[in-house]
């Protein structure tokens, strides 16, 4: 039977919003981090991991390019960097 | 065991078999003994159950939803108004494919506002995907819970089910009825195992945004599932059977059909008063019939056509109006014969007994009357056209 | 690799509200469902087949999360699993405020375990930013748009949690997108409690506000540090909890943001809207003493 339409946990990672970045991408400096967190928090993608200090890095297959990041950085490890090879 | 009990108190105590874990409601005449029987219930400890005092119909029909989404057993009743203003919802339920069962208590609807019995409210939500079965007496109003839950709740159907009795007539009436026992209701119906639900175990996203690329095959998953209920109701009366000993067929019944010259298509209380008209005039040799249909929807066309093919005049009896178009029930019966060889000559179509005005053997005896080789379209009976006078200035 | 709210939605870059999601889907852990209504969350969330949500999940309708939650606590406290699990009902402004207010109610008023989480970005956003309950005083929304005859919208914010609060229930709290760890440990806190919780989220929309994706939590803080959009704590019917400022002038708020563009060259407008800040931080005495009270 055919019957509700369901989803399962896991299917939008199907969806690379990674292609949505037309101007800048993060990144990651890896020189004054001093594993704050703060990055990870309010990446509203959820796509910052890391763990101990200058280990943080994005998913740029998720990453939409806001800028969030970099914004809040306290030691302005990260930098909004002009996204490559896009028109 | 038999007593003689109110019907909402019938409708009650087999809902109280089945069981449901949550139960929600707003009250609105005439359901309002149905839920304040089972509030009693569960405030007596017979009856487990979260009984949840919402704050209107929308969200009493939201409130089943969602414990039917957690993979519990729920109930609700509801009439007219309460019924149109909790719509929304039951397409919603229809569409996520939740086996809910609901009592609708058949009344009018407003403007005027009247709280008397007809059926235009079920009938107004005869496209939301809920299969509709139309109770004819005590008896078969509170059976039919029990059935409309095992129907639902069948893996290959998974389709909420409205249960129709008429208000005042049905709900208020007393009647002689059997009441089954716990064990027999248990032994037809098995606990709820949910093939869906929200779990922390299992994840899964209920109710999500469908686009055009896949919206189309989820209405007709339902579409397709309704006209298989039309397989599986007769399966399902004939288990009733066995287990309760009481027969119904689930999709039409025949009374004196089989030589009829003339015969009355009903749904509903009606059809008592009409057999009691047909077993008048049949003892003056006069060869009447009556084809009650139970199950509105799943429209049972097959059925019908069997019934009916050979027999040269049908009256169809609404109880509710399409308005500015063909009376909805006739509609549908006629659609049943259109380029068919084998077809009735005439189907005529009456309107009967709106806002509870009441339908006595005299008011069948006119539509017997009228059901002649001239086809009448829309016919009110019982009308007093000395109430149509204007007085505005 | 994330699990419990995934990547791949489709919101918009610098949503405050997808990160307002995550922070309080986080915080509430994997033993949560979430009843969530129609609105932006839902629909970048679950377009079919994909859904973001690694915990069950149900929308239903605009308006009924609060009822179709009641009927899952219903159905949890009927299997005995209700103390195990937490019920979170979700809603936009607009759906709590507007069409979702009877439901809403129903739920505070009958005392269900449930923490409902407004995500209030101050208009319908989904359907095109027209005005909600929660539209602030003279903002530009497309229902109630800027004209010659018009300074946008003409009334005060619905004080949804005074609302909530006055159905005696034991916490409501409002929190911001901009103060990450303050949301957290109100969700955490609420989650702890048994009974119905409110939490109004601040989600500042850089689509709907007109501010840059990047300004998300800069926005979202300055809402907090003007006394526009107090963060307090209600317990039991009581302020127990609230954020002390040290309060900036409004115009650094509405300055970073579109819907606010037509305020600038007017201080009458902007005068108005500075006595709806001093009157928050006088009713909740946000304003940092200047002597430590320590």
């Amino acid at each position: 039977m055919f019957g509700p339409l369901i989803s399962k946990p896991g299917t939008s990672r199907d969806n690379k919003t990674g292609s949505w970045r037309v101007e800048a991408r993060p990144k990651f400096l890896h020189k004054n981090c001093i594993a704050c967190r703060l990055c990870l928090l309010v990446c509203p993608e959820g796509c910052i991991t890391g763990g101990e200090k200058n280990t943080y890095d994005c998913d740029l297959a998720y990453c939409k390019g806001c800028g969030d990041c970099a914004a809040i950085c306290p030691k302005k490890d990260i930098e909004m960097v002009k996204e490559e090879g896009k028109e | 065991m038999k007593e003689f009990i109110e019907g909402s108190r019938a409708v009650a105590e087999v809902v109280k078999l089945c069981k449901p874990g949550v139960i929600s409601a707003y009250p609105i005449t005439p359901q309002t003994h149905i839920v304040e029987e089972l509030a009693q219930m569960v405030a007596n400890g017979e009856l487990k159950s979260e009984f949840i005092n919402v704050e209107s119909e929308h969200s009493a029909a939201s409130a089943v939803l969602g414990a039917s989404a957690a993979g519990v057993r729920a109930y609700t009743a509801t009439s007219s108004q309460g019924l149109l203003l909790m719509a929304e919802v039951v397409f919603n339920i229809a569409g996520m494919r939740l086996p809910l069962v609901m009592t609708c208590a058949n009344r009018a609807i407003s403007a005027p506002i009247n709280i008397w019995n007809d059926q235009q409210d079920s009938v107004s939500l005869r496209d939301t995907g809920w299969i509709q079965l139309f109770a004819e007496d005590v008896q078969e109003a509170a059976d039919l819970h029990l059935i409309a839950y095992k129907i639902a709740e069948d893996k290959s159907m998974m389709v909420p089910v409205m249960v129709c009795m008429d208000g005042f007539i049905l709900t208020h009436g007393i009647e002689n009825v059997d009441i089954p026992t716990q064990e027999q209701a248990d032994k037809f119906l098995p606990a709820y195992k949910p093939l869906y639900k929200l779990d922390v175990a299992n994840p899964i996203t209920m109710g999500p945004l469908a686009g055009p690329d896949y919206y189309t095959e989820a209405r007709y998953a339902l579409h397709k599932t309704l006209e298989d209920a039309i397989h599986l109701i007769p399966k399902v009366t004939a288990d009733f059977a066995k287990v309760f000993g009481r027969t119904y067929n689930g999709l039409v019944e025949g009374y004196h059909i089989k030589d009829a010259e003339r015969v009355i298509v009903a749904m509903g209380s009606v059809c008592g008063t009409i057999k009691d008209v047909i077993d008048e005039l049949r003892a003056k040799g006069k060869k009447i019939g009556l084809l009650k249909i139970t199950s509105y929807r799943p429209f049972p066309a097959q059925a019908i056509y069997d019934a009916l093919k050979d027999v040269p005049k049908i009256a169809v009896i609404d109880r509710a109006l399409s308005l500015g178009s063909y009376a909805p029930l006739a509609s549908e019966i006629k659609a049943v014969f259109f380029g068919k060889k084998k077809k009735p000559d005439v189907i005529s179509s009456f309107i009967v007994g709106l806002g509870g005005r009441d339908i006595t053997k005299d008011s069948i005896k006119e539509v017997v009357r009228l059901l002649t080789a001239k086809e009448v379209t829309g016919e009110f009976i019982d009308l007093k056209p000395e109430l149509l006078k204007e007085n505005y200035s | 690799m994330n699990s419990i709210f995934n990547s791949g939605h489709t919101a918009c870059a610098g949503c405050g509200q997808s990160l307002a999601a995550r922070l309080v889907l986080e915080a509430a852990g994997p033993s949560t469902i979430i009843v969530n209504n129609t609105g932006c969350l839902e629909v970048f969330s679950t377009a079919y087949p994909q859904t973001a949500w690694g915990v069950s999940f149900v929308h239903s309708l605009f308006e009924n999360c609060a009822a179709v939650a009641s009927g899952v606590e219903g159905a949890l406290k009927y299997l005995g699993t209700k103390d195990k699990i937490n019920v979170i009902a979700q809603g936009g402004d607009g759906g709590t405020a507007d069409i979702g207010l009877q439901a809403l109610s129903g739920m505070l008023e009958r005392g269900h375990d449930i923490l409902y989480v407004c995500y209030d970005n101050e208009a319908y956003m989904n359907t095109g930013v027209q005005r909600s309950g929660l539209t602030p005083f003279e903002t530009n929304t497309t229902t109630s748009p800027i004209g010659s005859c018009s300074i946008g919208n003409l009334r005060p914010k619905k004080p949804m949690p005074e609302i909530a609060m006055a159905h005696g229930i034991p916490y409501v709290a409002t929190a911001s997108a901009g103060f990450v760890q303050d949301l957290q440990r109100k969700v955490k806190k609420a989650l702890a409690i048994k009974g119905p919780k409110y939490i109004q989220v601040h989600v500042p929309c850089p689509l709907g506000w007109r501010h840059e994706s990047n300004k998300t939590i800069d926005v979202g803080k300055l809402a907090v540090e003007t006394g526009l959009y107090p963060l307090i704590e209600y317990e039991n019917g009581q302020l127990t909890g609230h954020k002390t400022i040290t309060p900036k002038p409004v115009e650094e708020y509405l300055k970073v943001q579109g819907r606010f563009k037509h305020l600038m060259n007017n201080p009458e407008a902007i005068k108005a809207i500075q006595a709806v800040a001093d009157n928050n931080i006088k009713k909740y005495g946000l304003k940092v003493e200047a002597q430590s009270a320590a």
